[in-house]
């Protein structure tokens, strides 16, 4: 809503020397938004009058036609004598009057004006056109025509009122009454503390029989429609400088006399009003509900299939208007500026359902000023005197013609009242208020208010959002000043801190960042392509996505099943940008259907729902486990000064996932396997045991390099993706610290021969068991490959540890030990000693 | 060794006379002073101490002298041996201390050589200033809640008061999920009840439906709004959320908790202020700036020093808040004549870009690591 200052100051007698930045402080204090304050015609400087013109002679020998002229400027240029003006524009004629700018003024812009030699004269000033004097685009883009009657040497800054001020305001969805100047005159007023004129307060006569007919079929989405007639419009009238002034300002553009009179009366009360053209509406009018399937074109030309929600104004034939949105071309008034000759209007000004209103207004994607204004709750009780003051206005500017019928049909309404203890908003507050403030801020808004420590509250009718004790209790904390809340602290109960999975959340975070990971916060949307590019099979469980009724891009209209495609994505940016070396991680929830979703039922909202509707609610969802996953590229170790450099390489993407479980206190297992989109002979599966069950948990490795291609990654991309819930179902308690002996250690190194595809971590295991309690630690130090091992074979040597709790091995101890656990590595495995 | 010679007169053992010790005793001296390192030294050591050393014979010769001369001349022997070995002990320690020194200036190093090695990671800074605000509630008895972002509608809307068809609904513009037909295809319509979640308000329902109160929670998360990215927006960005309900809680006691969050995180002279707003899920809403955390109010009314961050407002826009509205309180099965409660939400990356001078949006969301990396761990 823009609200120009001086058209506020009708309502209000705000001091003279307020600004337009004193009233929005003010009016944010109490809680409308006012987001700029524009000065129009800052700068400004005349002098700048009404002239005559007098003689036009046209200057030939030119690009483009130019006219000099003689203008009558009365005394204003101190001579009277006529001023001589050379002017590029032609939409004036010998007589005009206009708007003449003489040397010395400066308009907006910093345009400063002197006397100056152009096409062979001197011209002292120019001729004004709206662009020049900074009025917004009046749609002609010529010079501006005075009607007659305007006196040469008048004053045109003070005639075109074109200095002002004006605010901006954003119109919260509560407070549909603040797009009216009535409205935020009445914030204003209280604002300030001081009496409101109000606009609505007219003379209007009593419905009668003798009116326009009007029948109501839906009284619940039409509570209210007043019709009024005028007849003896004269089509040439214009609307006066200063309704088209005041519809500039507040944004609007001035069409013709009778579509500007219902606007401005809209913008003053807040009251959308459409006028029809009498002799264009086939009799009665009507409000129905629309046949499905039903077709209007609205003003705006376009043509619309309607709903059978959708509430329209009818006439014999049909729909002739969208009500309370927009009305149809097939009645549209029109004067002789539009090449029409209206001469009888009836004005409707009617209240619609909110929520009818709006539906229809987001079905037809039409947000008209009348809909805004419906969709918030109109006052319904403001429509006979907007209705009035529409006619007041087409006979006072028109010429028109009050007919004496007064059409009104309302359905039956009482006013609204709400119950609250007089001390509710102190509680709300914290602050001790008292009745008195109380009763008296409630009153300011328009409400009655009856009873002493029980108050009985009256909401005014422009003040539907007013329906709770909170709502009562807001209205007089803002007026009573937000800023003047004290401030204190609530002891909340001691808390317990983080739980353990979002502290395990935190350290994984922690663990990648500490490893060299950076992270990297992805979008979740995916298309089909790069689950396609990933060589997911048709029947891969990641190929079934939640999809997005309106996504950003139709190329990802899905929720990801995994974290790859968004980090691939960031490693292939980053690479791009010129960084390869890359280490990358992202920790957040993928989105998993589970086929299973019930249908999500809107649960009531005047009671806590059962715990088994919200179970049913929870089950409509899809599964959303939080996973992480990291990528690698390019160099894991920088080659420098120090020596050489390590590429990434997939044992990098199976650490993130042991660093992960490390973190957790779980232990990995680790295996072979095949998976897309991993590289099927460097694929790792990772399992941990939760509940006794060994439960997949991700897998790690080297990609695939078709997928590599295919996504145009760098060479060798590994990558790593790990459930973090089903890895924290695998926690298992406190740790339970280890004993550490004090005794000596005995080392024994053992190299064991084994087929090439046994895994290493089978033979680990076997030589753990057969090593028994007396092994304190087993590293694997070497892997060899040759000749001497033979054909599909490798050697794995290992160092073990052995200790003993309570005493000193003995060498023959710790070899029985070794032996032990070679033979166990042999029986197994196949393991055969190297050397032996 | 020869029979005492008790008849031998001492003044005719030249080695012992006073004068040829004291000879003896500095050329050793000479020597050892002489000896520019260890080994030089060990030589002296030999020459001036060893066995066959010229004070060594001389000591032999003692034993040569009338008993009347032994002691006399026993002592100046010795004496001058002493003498001898202490400053051997003397240069020793000297040679040491040289050589140490120099071994200690040989292995000398470069220490300006770069060693990145393996290069350092790091965590989102909109990771770390989402735990840095939770951290700042945790430590005053708040815990952290949590919720799906895939959420159903009637926990993002309804539950909190946003009735179907308001225009508050619409203010926050929804990406709706398909529903599932039953033949498994997705459907067309927008009628699924799911959606992205558009806040993190929806994780105040499932709190009040999941406890009792009193409810201290602080709800950190990922929202969703379809916004085109640009270099102000984003359509998937993140939120934190606090919800207290408790007996007696009122609106002074939300001003203290902003203005402490506030403080802890922005500095003791930081403050708040409310502006009044709406939103359905409060009642009383409010909007909340805090003074500017880059010009502190100091560009307000001085145009010759103008602050981009808050546009020389003094004041920047953090969020919305206000009093837990009872209708949401009702609809969680709580008793609004026994309970009240506060709430508020602000956008993190927006605290990040003022709190970090982060221009672009864009920068936090592509994952460059040339932006991250210096965030390090914590913020």
């Amino acid at each position: 809503m823009r609200v120009p200052l001086s058209w506020l100051r009708e309502y209000v007698d705000l001091p003279a020397t307020e600004t337009g930045r004193d009233v929005q402080a003010k009016l944010v204090a109490v809680g409308l938004e006012v987001e700029t304050v524009e000065h129009i015609g800052a700068g400004l400087k005349g002098p700048l009058v009404v002239g005559q013109v007098l003689t036009i002679e046209e200057l030939e020998g030119f690009k483009k036609p130019i006219r000099f002229c003689t203008v009558d400027v009365g005394s204003a240029n101190g001579t009277g004598e006529p001023q001589e003006i050379v002017c590029g524009a032609r939409n004036f004629a010998v007589g005009d009057k206009v708007v003449v700018v003489l040397p010395g003024a400066v308009l907006p812009g910093d345009f400063a004006i002197a006397a100056r030699k152009t096409y062979g004269r001197t011209s002292h000033g120019m001729i004004c056109s709206t662009d020049e004097l900074g009025m917004g685009d009046d749609g002609t883009h010529g010079i501006i025509v005075l009607s007659p009657e305007h006196e040469v040497g008048t004053d045109a800054i003070e005639l075109l009122q074109l200095v002002d001020e004006v605010l901006d305001i954003a119109v919260t969805p509560d407070r549909g009454y603040c797009l009216s100047m009535r409205g935020v005159a009445r914030e204003t007023a209280i604002a300030y503390g001081l009496p409101l004129r109000d606009p609505a307060l007219l003379d209007v006569p009593a419905p009668n029989a003798f009116g326009y007919p009007v029948k109501v079929a839906d009284p619940f989405g039409c509570d209210r429609f007043t019709a009024r007639t005028v007849v003896g419009l004269d089509p040439e009238a214009r609307s006066p400088i200063w309704m088209q002034r005041r519809l500039q300002k507040a944004g609007m553009r001035p069409i013709s006399l009778t579509v500007d009179i219902t606007n401005y009366v809209m913008l003053e009360l807040g009251q959308p009003l459409h006028a029809y053209d009498r002799t264009r509406i086939d009799g009665p009018i009507g409000v129905r509900r629309a046949q499905q399937g039903e077709k209007l074109t609205t003003l705006d030309g376009t043509a619309r299939v309607l709903d059978a929600e959708d509430l329209v104004i009818t006439d014999n034939r049909g729909p002739i208007g969208l009500a309370g949105v927009m009305g149809g071309a097939n009645t549209e008034i029109a004067d002789t500026q539009n090449g029409g000759s209206t001469t009888e209007v009836v004005i409707e000004a009617a209240h619609f359902d909110a929520i009818s209103i709006a539906r229809t207004a987001r079905r037809h994607k039409l947000s008209s000023e009348a809909s805004k204004r419906f969709e918030r709750g109109a006052d319904p009780q403001a429509a006979a005197a907007a209705a009035q003051r529409t006619v007041d206005l087409l006979v006072l500017l028109a010429g028109g013609t009050a007919e004496a019928g007064v059409t009104e049909v309302a359905a039956p309404s009482a006013p609204r009242t709400i119950a609250m203890p007089a001390d509710h908003p102190d509680r709300v507050a914290g602050v001790a208020y008292g009745r008195e403030t109380v009763v008296r801020r409630l009153q300011q808004v328009g409400c009655d208010v009856y009873g002493q420590d029980e108050l009985l509250v009256t909401v005014p009718s422009w003040r539907p959002d007013l329906s709770e004790p909170n709502d009562l209790a807001e209205e007089v904390i803002r007026l009573e000043g937000y800023e003047n809340l004290p401030s204190t602290l609530p002891t909340p109960p001691s808390g317990r801190g983080l739980t353990d999975r979002q502290r395990l959340h935190r350290r994984v975070g922690r663990a990648l960042a500490g490893a060299g990971y950076v992270e990297a916060l992805n979008y979740p949307f995916i298309g089909d392509s790069v689950l396609d590019q990933l060589g997911f099979d048709a029947d891969d469980a990641r190929r079934r996505t939640v999809k997005l009724v309106n996504p950003l891009s139709d190329e990802e209209p899905a929720l990801r099943t995994t974290l790859l495609p968004g980090l691939l994505g960031a490693l292939r940016r980053n690479d791009g940008r010129g960084s390869h070396d890359l280490a990358l991680f992202e920790t957040g929830l993928v989105f998993r259907p589970t086929g299973e979703e019930t249908a999500a039922v809107r649960l009531p909202v005047d009671h806590r729902p059962g715990d088994e509707q919200i179970a049913g609610l929870n089950a409509a969802l899809p599964h959303q486990p939080r996973r992480a996953a990291v990528v690698l590229a390019g160099a894991r170790e920088q080659a420098g000064w120090w020596g050489k450099g390590r590429p990434v390489g997939w044992a990098d993407s199976i650490e993130a996932a042991r660093a992960i479980a490390r973190e957790a206190g779980v232990e990995l297992t680790v295996r072979n396997d095949q998976h897309a989109p991993w590289h099927p002979g460097r694929c790792a599966a990772l399992f941990v045991t939760a509940n006794d069950a060994e439960v997949l948990v991700g897998h790690a490795g080297e990609l695939h390099p078709g997928v590599i291609k295919e996504l145009h990654l760098p060479e060798r991309t590994c990558a790593m993706e790990i459930d973090l819930d089903l890895l924290e179902q695998a926690v298992d308690g406190a740790l339970q610290a280890p004993r550490i002996s004090t005794f000596p250690v005995a080392t024994q190194d053992v190299a064991l021969i084994v087929a090439q595809d046994v895994p290493a971590a089978d033979v680990e295991q076997a030589l753990r068991e057969g090593a028994g309690e007396l092994l304190e630690s087993l590293r694997l130090f070497d892997v060899f490959t040759g000749e001497q091992i033979g054909e599909g074979r490798k050697s794995l040597a290992y160092a073990l540890r052995f200790r003993a709790p309570d005493r000193t091995l003995t060498v023959d101890e710790a070899t029985a030990a070794r032996d032990a656990a070679v033979a166990l590595a042999a029986e197994r495995t196949g393991a055969v000693l190297r050397g032996a | 060794m020869s029979a005492p010679n008790k008849s031998y007169d001492p003044v005719e053992v030249e080695a012992l006379k006073p004068e040829e010790i004291e000879r003896m005793r500095d050329e050793a001296f000479a020597a050892f002073a002489a000896a520019g390192d260890l080994d030089a030294l060990a030589q002296a050591k030999t020459a001036h101490t060893g066995g066959t050393s010229p004070l060594s014979l001389a000591n032999r010769e003692i034993g040569a002298l009338p008993p009347q001369a032994k002691a006399e001349a026993g002592k100046r022997v010795g004496q001058a041996r002493g003498a001898v070995s202490k400053a051997l002990a003397a240069r020793q320690a000297e040679l040491e201390a040289e050589r140490d020194a120099r071994v200690l200036v040989e292995e000398a190093v470069d220490v300006t050589l770069p060693y990145d090695r393996t290069p350092a990671g790091a965590r989102h800074p909109l990771t770390t200033i989402m735990e840095r605000v939770a951290d700042v509630f945790v430590a005053m008895g708040y815990e952290v809640a949590e919720g799906p972002e895939v959420e159903a509608e009637w926990f993002n809307f309804d539950a909190l008061n946003f009735v179907p068809d308001h225009p508050a609904r619409q203010m926050q513009d929804t990406f709706f999920v398909r529903g599932t037909a039953p033949d498994g295809k997705p459907t067309t319509g927008d009628e699924s009840g799911i959606v992205l979640r558009t806040h993190t308000s929806p994780v105040q329902a499932r709190t009040l439906l999941d406890r009792e109160p009193p409810v201290y929670v602080v709800c950190p998360g990922r929202v969703y709004r379809t916004d085109e990215l640009d270099a102000t927006h984003t359509p998937v960005f993140h939120q934190i959320e606090l919800l207290a309900v408790d007996e007696g809680l009122t609106m002074a006691d939300l001003k203290g908790t902003l203005d402490h969050m506030v403080q802890a995180l922005f500095g003791p002279e930081m403050k708040t202020r409310l502006r009044p707003n709406f939103f359905p899920f409060t009642e009383p809403s409010a909007e909340m700036d805090m003074v500017c955390y880059v010009c502190r109010g100091t560009s307000v009314g001085n145009p010759d020093r103008p602050c981009r961050t808050c546009g020389s407002e003094g004041w920047i826009e953090l969020g919305g808040c206000g009093m837990v509205n009872p209708k949401v309180l009702i609809a969680c099965g709580v008793d609004p004549q026994k309970y009240s409660g506060f709430a508020f939400g602000f956008g993190i990356e927006r605290m990040l870009m003022f709190r970090h001078n982060v221009e672009d949006m864009r920068d936090m969301v592509e994952g460059d690591v040339r932006f991250t990396r210096p965030f390090g761990m914590e913020i």
